[in-house]
């Protein structure tokens, strides 16, 4: 999915080391810098770890005993290309589900002042092998694959607008309820 | 935001101020050298760590760079 944001690249990565605890994101509890270097190539590698509130639904809260996930965050920063790269993975819990999800923040080619994203995720739950294993026992010629890949990479242009709009309400009223952490973190203000 | 323990929050607010700084005075205007911040992070990572152990959380199974590795996952072929 590639999101048009009107935010420069520079405040993108800025705002991207900034962007917890915000509104919409109760549920993480930690966020800790655990590696930072400046490698040979001028690019900043960083690896973060994060804890966030894991809560099982009600039917599901005698299988899982933990309620806290860890969520590990690597992270490149390109200078001379403009471009981020996040590449964000669960590690515990994944026998049961594992989630990785890389976005990449680039330039737009079609507006110098634009940034695109452009995101991957991928989905694998082990616990589904089991399941199909079963389905093709009771009916026989069901295919299902053991790893399922979600991947979108649809370009939105016909809903340009409509997400231009979505995207300026949530910022404002995200702006709105968060201008202390913002001042704290001093990104630059449009 | 807190850090994964209490005791660190301190070292952890002030490495990220002086980071947020550096990253966008310095780094994005053309500056390789992250010498600005590397004594107050060197005493925030110390309090991580011991932090970790603590809480057993594997340093190993946390430090593994798989960005730019075999262990990457790979876009399946646009159709």
């Amino acid at each position: 999915m590639r999101i048009l944001k009107r935010v420069l690249e520079g405040r993108v990565a800025q705002s991207f080391w900034c962007r917890y605890p915000n509104p919409f994101s109760t549920h993480v509890l930690s966020e800790d810098t655990v590696f930072r270097q400046v490698d040979s190539k001028g690019q900043l590698r960083s690896l973060r770890l994060l804890t966030k509130t894991n809560l099982p639904p009600k039917w599901g809260e005698h299988v899982v005993s933990n309620r806290t996930v860890k969520i590990i965050e690597e992270s490149v920063v390109d200078p001379k290309t403009k471009t981020m790269t996040t590449y964000t993975r669960n590690i515990g819990y994944t026998k049961v589900m594992s989630i990785t999800e890389k976005v990449v923040y680039r330039q737009s080619l079609e507006s110098s002042n634009q940034t695109v994203a452009e995101r991957t995720a991928w989905i694998d739950s082990q616990a589904e092998n089991g399941f199909h294993h079963v389905l093709n026992m009771m009916f026989p010629g069901h295919l299902a694959p053991a790893v399922v890949h979600t991947q979108k990479h649809s370009v939105l242009s016909e809903q340009k607008e409509k997400l231009r709009e979505s995207a300026k309400r949530a910022t404002e009223m995200a702006k709105a309820k968060a201008r202390p952490v913002v001042a704290a973190c001093q990104p630059e203000v449009e | 935001m807190n850090s994964v323990s209490e005791e660190c929050n301190e070292l952890k607010n002030s490495y990220d101020k002086c980071f947020n700084e550096w990253f966008s005075l310095k780094f994005l205007k053309g500056e390789k050298s992250d010498k600005m911040c590397a004594e107050l992070f060197e005493k925030y990572q110390q309090c991580v760590k011991n932090a970790m152990k603590n809480q057993n959380i594997s340093i190993e199974d946390v430090e593994q760079f798989q960005l730019g590795s075999e262990q990457e996952k790979k876009a399946p072929p646009k159709k």
